[in-house]
Formats: structure tokens, sequence, C-alpha cells
């Protein structure tokens, strides 16, 4: 699977601006000043290998992630260690450790967010479902819906406006405080992003477990289970949404993944300063090796998540077996 | 005076008085049981037979409380070991589901929850009732399964329902039931989804364990056959009611309903010629919401012009003969037992 993701990745980056008619040297001028010439710029792609044939160079960018890389850049020679995902001309900077210092911020936020939209839209959708119909269950579908139907910077920005401008209750945006140094101002200061960012996802919950349950409340087992005599909460919790489990599983493994390698939006809006921001200011200033990486990143979250929840699945449920 | 020291009347042990279960649906309201009265005592055995949508299981469901969830309207009275359990609160009744009362249901692998293992789900009834650490209650699952016939309880224990067979889900079924000695078992098509070979070895299990426990047996099925193995008495349901109630032995020697005849009529056998043609009962079962005026049956039935227009227009009480056999159909006793003898015995044995 990684190995599929180097190679998409590599295409990617490599090919398609060819294939767009970009030249050697329209790659490399973008690692160049502006007022080089053209013999420079030509001198520059050779040094880095844009002349190269595809092969050489998809074996140059799978040797540095596994080897480590060397970057000239003019006079001096920079090493770049395994994993190398590549070396940013624009700042000077070999690409992983920026990705790993931003990454506490990004995790912050997809955990938090995760563990808010998890205990909302499951319970939510328990309760709708045992009392389908009920007003709760409309209100709570209702909210559901405008849930995931409005856009983070939609809801993000009007949750600051209100209870952080108007209210005062939480901190403005950019405020990140490390867990290591004081978990409990963390904490306070993510609230927001936390809440935006699951009253997006905990719709899409509360709509699959309220689906889940209907669907399980009705088995046979169930009927069982209270033929025992075990309390109508046991019935529920340990019988009914045990079985509806499986697929919120899935999606959420997935979710997670997709979260961990960036959430631009949330990010932008709360500026905070963790994966998605750094995608989105290389993606502005035409960073190639920048955007590369997180890429690979991401892929490589979504990929590990998936993993896990395949795992899961023999945990879950005992009839599958691997 | 006496009114305040009045004896207690003697109950039966299970008492079950004009019990009514309805549903609203938007079609209207389906009258599933609609007045059924029965008794049964502690050690002997009742089967309940009727077609699909007689209301069979429907009211074995009432007797467990099981109907509480379902939002049916339910009048009536249900007396079990001097307790009436229509009017008791919700958590009196499940605090006697599983330990008073148990049930078994059709089908052993939708009944029980696939993720958790047989032991697991065992030990779980058991500790309901019972304040014991997991050990113990293990040890007692173990116990009950190798009761049931499990062979390697030991091992078995700890697989899930779907590595057992149907006949092992359905003694695994029944260990669960039993295992908090339950003075009412209540089966509900216990062997319907099983083999012929592995309903026999079923029936017996269930027939040697009553006389071990000494428990009142509900045996709910469509299959005369079960009852013929197992119950002391039968009640015959049709379109929520009872038509006719006895005595195995009187329901099999001389039955005196024509929807009883109908279901002895359609049961094949071994001892006649495959040539034989089976005498099926006409047409189908009456809709639970519009049920035909006077008795049920009637649109059905191959004997009511005999009786001329009395059952057209009331629907006929079970009235019983003196002998603990009970009827409800308007034709006289004398001429019903005439037809059986004369007209429908002859042609079914």
């Amino acid at each position: 699977m990684l190995f599929i993701v180097s190679i998409a990745v590599f295409l990617i980056f490599f090919l398609l601006p060819r294939i767009g008619g970009a030249t050697a040297d329209d790659l490399a001028s973008r690692y160049v000043g502006k007022t080089a010439d053209a013999a420079q710029i030509h001198l520059m792609a050779e040094k880095l290998g844009f002349t190269d044939p595809l092969y050489v160079q998809y074996g140059r960018f799978l040797a540095g992630i596994f080897a480590g890389a060397d970057y000239s850049t003019g006079p001096t020679t920079v090493h770049c260690p395994a994993p190398c995902l590549g070396y940013s001309f624009i700042t000077q900077n070999p690409v992983l450790p920026d990705l790993l210092d931003r990454f506490p911020v990004t995790l912050s936020l997809a955990i938090g967010g995760a563990i808010v939209w998890l205990s909302f839209g499951v319970s939510a959708g328990v309760v709708s479902a045992l009392r389908k119909g009920s007003l709760f269950d409309r209100t709570a579908m209702g909210i559901a819906l405008a849930g995931v139907s409005l856009p983070i910077f939609f809801t993000g920005l009007l949750a600051l406006n209100i209870f952080s401008y108007n209210l005062g209750w939480f901190p403005a945006g950019g405020s990140y405080t490390n867990f290591t140094d004081n978990p409990a101002l963390w904490a306070y200061d993510l609230v927001l992003p936390w809440v935006t960012l699951a009253f997006l996802n905990a719709a899409a919950y509360a709509r699959l477990t309220r689906a889940g349950m209907l669907e399980t409340m009705g088995e046979d087992f169930i009927r069982t289970a209270r033929a025992k005599g075990l309390p109508e909460r046991t019935v529920v919790v340990r019988h009914g949404l045990r079985a509806a489990l499986t697929p919120i599983t899935t999606i959420f493994g997935l979710d997670i993944g997709i979260l961990l390698g960036s959430s631009i939006l949330t990010e932008h809006t709360y500026s905070l300063n963790g994966l998605g921001a750094y995608a989105l200011q290389a993606i502005t200033s035409n960073d190639l090796p920048k955007v590369l990486g997180v890429t690979i990143l991401a892929a490589t979250f979504v990929i590990v998540a998936n993993l896990v929840v395949d795992i899961l699945y023999v945990v879950i449920d005992p009839r599958v077996r691997i | 005076m006496t009114d305040l020291y009045e004896a207690p009347t003697q109950r039966h042990f299970l008492e079950v008085d004009d019990l009514r279960v309805h549903f609203n649906t938007d079609d209207g309201v389906v009258k599933s049981v609609d007045g059924l009265s029965f008794k049964l005592e502690r050690g002997k055995t009742l089967g309940i037979v009727g077609e699909s949508g007689s209301g069979k299981s429907v009211s074995s469901m009432a007797l467990m409380g099981l109907q509480r969830y379902a939002k049916a309207k339910m009048s009536g009275e249900i007396w079990l070991d001097g307790e009436e359990l229509l009017s008791a609160d919700d958590e009196h009744v499940r605090s006697l589901r599983g330990k008073k009362m148990a049930m078994i249901f059709q089908d052993p692998l939708s009944a029980m929850h696939p993720f958790y293992t047989v032991g697991a789900q065992i030990i779980e009834a058991y500790r309901i009732h019972h304040k014991v650490t997991k050990a113990v209650a293990r040890k007692h699952a173990i116990e009950m399964l190798d009761r049931v016939g499990i062979p390697q309880p030991n091992s078995r224990v700890d697989d899930y329902p779907h590595q057992f067979s149907g006949g092992m889900r359905q003694r695994a079924m029944i260990a669960m039931a039993l295992s908090c000695d339950p003075e009412l078992l209540i089966a509900d098509e216990p062997t319907t989804a099983l083999d012929v070979t592995v309903q026999a070895q079923i029936l017996d299990l269930i027939k040697d364990l009553q006389q071990e426990f000494g428990s009142a047996v509900i045996i709910i099925t469509h299959d005369l056959g079960v009852v013929a193995e197992l119950a002391d008495d039968i009640l015959v349901m049709y379109a929520g009611r009872a038509v006719e109630r006895g005595t195995a032995e009187d329901l099999f020697q001389s039955p005196e309903h024509p929807y009883t005849w109908g279901l002895l009529g359609s049961m094949p056998r071994f001892d006649k010629p495959p040539t034989d043609r089976l005498l099926p009962i006409k047409g189908t079962p009456p809709s639970l919401i519009k049920v035909p005026p006077g008795c049920p049956f009637n649109p059905r039935c191959d004997f009511q012009e005999r009786v001329g227009s009395a059952c057209m227009v009331e629907r006929p009480d079970l009235e019983d003969n003196g002998v603990g056999h009970s009827v409800a159909c308007d034709t006289p006793t004398t001429e019903r037992q005439e037809i059986w003898t004369q007209e429908l015995s002859p042609r079914l044995s």
C-alpha cells in the first residue's frame, strides 16, 4: 500500500508538471532567484536531477525516504536525514522536521474533536433511535442536517464571533498551548475548534448510529436479552449499541486518518499552526517539496488508520477472520 | 367482617384470563390476541397450536411482559404463582423474567448475540438474578451446557454462536433459559428451524429437563407432531382466541372443532399411501384487523351450513362439555361428535 502511495505521489508531483508542458528548466526555475538567467537555471536543473530519466528520479525519491539525501544549495551541501521527504529551497529547511513540529497541533485538534463528536454523535443517535419520531429525535436530526450542511468556515467564524469576541468565554483564534506545558489551558484553548469540528462530524455519526440502532433493536437477540431479564439500559448498550458499532468504527477510522493528515479549514479558521496551515501555505507559495511531504504523510495516516480499523474488526466482530 | 379475612382464592400456577393484545396501526387495530384464557399447573405441559398469525407468539410475549416494549394495548389478567402480571410495574416484571419465567425462541442463530460467546451469554443470564462472581457463574454455565448435552462443555463455553451447529445452538438456548431454574418455561416454536432428527432430540431434552426441574412448560407450535410428543393439554388458537382446549388424548382421539379437524387433516402421515391427498383447510387465516363477524372460522368452515346462521352472528364462547374438553362452536356437541366419528375419522385413519 505505502509503495503504491509513493508511486502515485511521485507521479503526481514529478510527471504531471511534465505532461502539463513544463520543462526541466521550468521546474528548476522555482528553486533559483528571479534574476537567474537561462544558463544558471539549466545548471540548477541538472544539479537537482530534473534532467534525469523518470525512474532515476523515482529511485532517488525513494532513496531519500529510506536513506536520506543531500541537497546542494550553491556553495554548501545540506544533508537531509532519513526519512527525507524533501527539502524546501524557499525556507532552506528539510520538510519532515517542519511537519513533525506542527503535528502536535493537528493531533490535538483531531483527537479532541473526535472525542467530542463521538460522544455527542453516538449518544444523540442512540436516544433518537430509542425515541423514534419524538421531539428529541426530530430536533436532533434537524441539527444533524444543519451540521453536515454548514461549512466549517461558517460555523467556526460564527462560534468565534459569539463565544470569543462577544461573550469572551473562550480565547480568540490563534491561541494554542502545548499539552505538555499546561493541559488545562491546552484544552481550554481548543474548545471552540473541537466543537466546530465535532459539529460537522457528530451529525454524520448521529445519523449513522440512529440507523444502526433502529436496525439492531429490532433483532431477535434483543428480545432474548430482554427475556433474560436484563435492565433496559444494559440491553441498549451491551446488546444493541455493541452490534451497531461496526459501521461507526469504519467511518471513524477513515475520518481520523484524513483529519490527522490535515484539517485545513479548521486550522485556517482558528489560525492554528498545524499541518493544514502548513499545507495551505506551501500550496500558495508553490513550494512543491512541502506539498509533497504533507501529501505523503496524510496518505500514510489514512492507510495506517484503515489498517487499524481492519484489525479492530476482528475484536468487534468475532465472525470476521483476518 | 368475613370479607377481610376471606381465604385467598386458590389460583392455578398460571392463569390467563381474557387476555387481549391489540396493536394500533395506520390500517386499524390489529387484534392479535382477543380474549384468550387458559390455566396451567406446575409440572404440566401445555401445547398451543395454530396457524401463523393466530396470536400464539404474541400471547407468549405478553406472558413474558415483552409486549411492553412493543406499544401494545393489553387487557385481561395474567396470574403467575398468585401474582397478577399485567398490572405489575415494569421493574418487577423484569425481575421475574429469566428467573421465574424463561423463554426459548424459534431461530437460535438470530436469537443469540453474534458478538458474545455462548458462555458469556449464559453467564450474563445467571448473574442478573444471582449475585455471584464471574468464576462461579462460569462454572454454572459449563454445568448447564453439560446438562443439555453439549460435548466438551469446558472448551465449547468459549465458542461463539456461529461456531455451533443449529441443534447445539438450540441446546445452548435451552441451557441459557434454564440457567436460573425457571418455574415457567415458554418454548416458542423451539424445533421449527431444526432438522427432523435434531427436532426429536430437542423435544426429548425439553421433556427430560421438565421432569428434572418440575417446571410448567408452554410449547407453541404449528406442528401437531410436536405437541403429540410433549403436551399434556392442548389449546388450539384461531384468530387470537382459543377454539378448542382439552387433554392431548381428547384432542387427538375426539377433536370437536372444525378447525382442529382441518389441522389434523392437513398432517402428512407415514402410515398412509403417498397417493392419498391431504385434507387441507380451504382459504387463508382472516385479517386480524377485520375479523369476520360471528365465528371467525365460518368463511373456511365446511360444516357451517349445518349450524345455520347462528355462527354468522355471534362469536361462540368456549364451552366445557363437562369432562375438561371445551369447544367454541355453535354446532351441538352430539352432532360434532357424530361428524367426527362417522365422516372424518374413517378418512383420516
